[in-house]
């Protein structure tokens, strides 16, 4: 009896599981798929996991106006895990095995750098969501970050001018996008005059946790009579304890203020900022940015989060702006086909969700204000100075030496990604 | 002075531009002295308010989720439930500096000690004439000697720059005792008019800067042993699992994540009470910990005596799914711990060493649980049996001793201060599902280093890696002084496998 009934059961189970296969395939015949290669595990997981969900997000909202082209939109998630080589293997599964026609992810220079190679050799679409060092311009990705010259000078400046800082400290992890970063800070303090001995440069591994010494030094080199700033490329995680022994050691943000390119609400929400009130970031996004699309945006993310503490930040304004571009662009192609969505994604505008529009440029970068903030003990910041105007992201800095004289144009003619205006040539190169 | 102006001042603070509003603040400052402290007090901290409506001033005054707005010039208190209608009185890095130095005007005068000398250290960084005409009206009043001299130290720089010869050579004089950054700072701006006094400057500077080394050496010690004691810390709970029963525990790192996630849902379950919280996580995390740890034991960890490469491979496989664990039920963001009153903020020494008070409790901290450990394992049964199993464990058996259960309470031991060693870290570092990783390969340096199996080598060894690094540090760069301490350390063990403390015979403690 009841084994008559087991078997009932099981039959059932399997003809469940073969109707919902079948659905399944049929389903898949009529949608576009978009992939999201975030790492949902390991080191980067902490910052990673928000850009999936949001991501997520912006695939169920356009799928409830109707999806794009008459079909709707699915999302194939996949986990790199924090491992860089596996981030290239994901990619290629994405594209040849699960046909996706877009790829929104990677975070760290180091994960983009690995998938590169594929995305050209494929020739897919990867849209690049966070703040990176330039010197970098491939046909197939679109970085919607912002490059050093739409958030590490702008902040320079605003020290210099603002705050009349005299003397430099230039802090970060020890990889590339800091050691990239401070090579043009430095070219670039130097070229206004700053000498040589007014710089101090400082690097630490990964998740340094003992920060005593270094913050000990930086108070010795801020107490030499000039005004002295720290401008931090301290990565994510590191960021608290170093925090922590600014606040222990009594140095507040009218003594030697901080400014980070990797501290945002997300960081902070993991840190107690009432020591922190007045130390600084500069982003081209912060939540407390006050405009309805803002309004709109947070809601609806803390709605599908279900989390009414969630925070938002500037990688997934990044998103935002890019999944709309694609969205643009493609609606504006006709078609999902890759190579066509990329020559019509350039000159595409949309909204941005500090009030404004940002455009896709040639050279694959993105305009956007750049915004100073300073954190509030509630955790927030508050908008302290911002760019008159949107600037306009350069893939080749033009404070280093090598990379002055190249510049990247996606659009025939030239189409190349680095162009030597002195010698006429592109190197073919795109990386 | 026209009091429509003043006003009118009052009211720019309600502009949105930053420099319109300093401007206002200087005026003020200048004009309505100590009648405008309190407001300027409430702006600093961040409780000056204005009505939207009129741009009317307001202090915010909150208790218990309830808000009191008190008009500044007179007129009707408002008391609401939230802040609607009221707009923040905004500041940035500039006002606040602003402030300060308008506020520390005014708190020269004030009745509590430590703000008088919060205000002249304020004004230190600044020097003016205003200043110094304020500091020689109040000086001679000024009981505590502390505050005094700060004081003198600021005439001094104020004399060096407009007083006549023989003011100068006695400013030197006073300045050459001073610690106080100004204070060098205001020598090496000096200008001197003859060659004595150039002399004299000389000789004062060089007296400074051999002090302020002295301090500095001092700090590097005081850095190196709190490093060294987080490093012991981490390793202790190792010393008991790998050197004394000999199992490689990959897992110890996720422990101590136990131990640090146990002290963030303490705090979770006690908002109000954040200072009792970290002493009653203490032992929580040691239980969770140490309960956690001998589930491993039971499970894994029993079935792999004797097979050192399985052990590893299995307790790393462990430690993995103790991460994805703690990332599905926490999520992957990091936690928050706070650190509590009493453990924030540095105990000042003088104006150049200062030692942190957290690192301090963590030193102190370190060395208890080490004693207590010690007096456990020498003077207790189970110490006793643990010791005579790790020698001979037929042996043992033969004389009665259950050493499964040892088996499992020792490591259920390790584990357990692991626990405690994560509630050190969770008040240092970031509290998140990488936690253990970061710790795992130094802990294992630390027992190899200071001798397997030795508790007193644990001890030693963590210290002096502590010490090393930090003299390395300020010389090589933070990545560097890492590499080469690995590289002094292959090389030590190269001369000498046992470590410092090598076991003698067969005892696991001698």
């Amino acid at each position: 009896m009841t084994k008559t009934r087991f078997k009932n059961l099981a039959m059932a189970l399997v003809i469940t599981a073969v109707s919902f296969a079948a659905a399944g395939l049929a389903r898949a015949e009529e949608t576009i798929k978009v992939g999201i290669l975030h790492s949902l595990s390991g080191t980067m997981a902490i910052s990673e996991t928000t850009l999936k969900d949001t991501m997520l997000m912006l695939i169920d909202e356009q799928n409830k106006k109707g999806g794009l082209l008459g079909k709707k939109l699915e999302a194939v998630v996949v986990d790199p895990a924090s491992n860089w080589p596996l981030f290239a293997e994901k990619a290629r599964e994405l594209i040849t095995k699960d046909h996706v026609v877009v790829t929104f992810g990677c975070w760290t220079s180091v994960s983009r750098k690995s998938v590169l190679p594929v995305f050209e050799e494929l020739n897919g679409i990867l849209f690049y969501p966070v703040q990176y060092e330039g010197e970098e311009s491939s046909k197939n990705v679109f970085y919607t970050g912002a490059a050093p010259n739409q958030q590490a000078i702008p902040a320079v400046d605003y020290l210099m001018n603002e705050l009349g800082v005299k003397r430099w400290v230039l802090a970060g992890t020890d990889y590339v996008y800091p050691r990239t970063t401070n090579k043009i800070l430095k070219a670039y303090l130097i070229a206004k005059g700053v000498k040589e001995s007014d710089i101090m440069i400082n690097y630490t591994p990964f998740g340094h946790s003992d920060w005593q010494s270094i913050v000990s030094e930086i108070k010795k080199f801020g107490s030499a009579g000039k005004k002295t700033a720290v401008v931090s490329t301290i990565n994510g995680d590191a960021n608290v304890p170093f925090y922590k022994e600014l606040g222990n050691q009594g140095i507040s943000a009218e003594d030697i203020p901080v400014v980070a390119f990797s501290v945002g609400e997300e960081e902070l929400s993991g840190l107690d900022t009432k020591p922190l009130v007045g130390h600084l970031a500069a982003w081209n996004y912060f939540m407390s940015v006050e405009s309805d699309e803002n309004d709109r945006f947070i809601r609806a993310w803390k709605k599908y989060i279900k989390d009414d503490k969630r925070v938002t930040n500037d990688p997934m304004e990044a998103h935002y702006i890019g999944f709309n571009m694609w969205v643009k662009a493609v609606e504006k192609a006709g078609t999902t086909d890759p190579a066509a969505v990329q020559e019509a994604l350039i000159g595409v505008a949309v909204p941005n969700l500090s009030g404004g529009y940002s455009a896709m440029m040639p050279n694959h970068h993105i305009t956007k204000p750049v915004l100073i903030g300073e954190i509030q003990d509630n955790g927030q910041f508050d908008i302290v100075w911002e760019t008159p105007g949107l600037v306009a992201g350069d893939a080749w800095s033009d404070y280093l030496p090598g990379s002055r004289d190249l510049i990247s144009d996606w659009r025939a003619p030239l189409s190349c990604g680095n162009y030597n205006v002195k010698t006429k040539k592109c190197s073919g190169q795109n990386y | 002075m026209d009091p429509s102006a003043l006003q009118e001042a009052w009211k720019a603070l309600t502009q949105k531009s930053y420099s319109k509003k300093e401007k206002a603040i200087e005026f003020i400052a200048r004009h309505d002295g100590a009648d405008a402290y309190p407001a300027m007090k409430a702006m600093l901290d961040g409780k000056l308010y204005f009505s939207i409506r009129d741009r009317t001033l307001f202090i915010l005054n909150e208790e218990n989720g309830h808000y009191t707005f008190t008009p500044l010039s007179g007129g009707q208190v408002v008391s609401q439930q939230t802040r609607r209608g009221f707009k923040k009185v905004k500041i940035n890095n500039r006002l606040r500096t602003r402030l300060r130095q308008a506020l520390a005007l005014q708190q020269l005068r004030h009745d509590d000690r430590d703000l008088r000398l919060a205000a002249v250290q304020e004004l230190l960084k600044n020097p003016d004439t205003r200043a110094a005409r304020l500091i020689r009206n109040v000086i001679e009043r000024e009981p505590d000697a502390a505050v005094r001299t700060a004081m003198q130290t600021l005439l001094a720089i104020m004399q060096l720059e407009d007083g006549d010869e023989s003011a100068q050579r006695q400013a030197i004089d006073e300045l050459a005792g001073s610690l106080n950054p100004s204070a060098l700072n205001a020598l090496k701006a000096y200008r001197p008019p003859d060659e004595a006094l150039k002399n004299l400057a000389a000789a004062a500077i060089r007296k400074i800067n051999h002090r302020r080394e002295l301090y500095a050496h001092a700090e590097t010690v005081f850095f190196g042993l709190s490093l060294g004691s987080v490093l012991a810390l981490a390793a202790i709970g190792l010393a008991i699992t790998f050197g004394v029963m000999g199992v490689i525990n990959m897992a110890h790192g996720e422990l101590i994540m136990i131990g640090a996630y146990t002290t963030y849902v303490i705090q979770l379950l006690m908002p109000e009470h954040i200072g009792i919280s970290v002493i009653v996580a203490i032992p929580a995390a040691f239980v969770v910990s140490g309960l956690v740890g001998m589930v491993i034991e039971l499970s894994v960890i029993r079935h792999l005596y004797g097979r050192p490469l399985e052990t590893l491979l299995a307790t790393f496989g462990v430690s993995l799914v103790l991460q994805q664990t703690v990332r599905s039920i926490f999520s992957p963001l990091n936690r928050s711990v706070e650190t509590p009153q009493w453990m924030s903020g540095a105990f000042p020494v003088n104006e150049v060493l200062a030692l942190t008070w957290n690192r301090f409790y963590i030193i102190i901290f370190c060395l208890t649980v080490f004693v207590a450990l010690i007096l456990v394992m020498k003077k207790t049964l189970l110490g006793l049996q643990v010791r005579a199993v790790s020698q001979n464990r037929l042996m043992a058996r033969a004389m009665g001793v259950r050493s499964k259960w040892v088996d499992a309470l020792t490591f259920g031991l390790g584990s357990g201060i692991a626990g405690m060693a994560g509630v050190a870290l969770s008040l240092l570092t970031n509290v998140g599902p990488n936690l253990g990783q970061s710790y795992i390969i130094d802990s294992f340096m630390v027992v190899v280093f200071g001798g397997v199996g030795n508790l007193w080598g644990t001890l030693v060894a963590g210290m002096s890696l502590g010490i090393i690094n930090k003299l390395l540090e300020p010389w090589a760069g933070a990545v560097l002084a890492k590499i080469l301490v690995l590289v002094f350390i292959i090389l030590f063990i190269q001369k000498r496998p046992t470590g410092l403390f090598p076991q003698r015979g067969r005892a696991a403690e001698d």
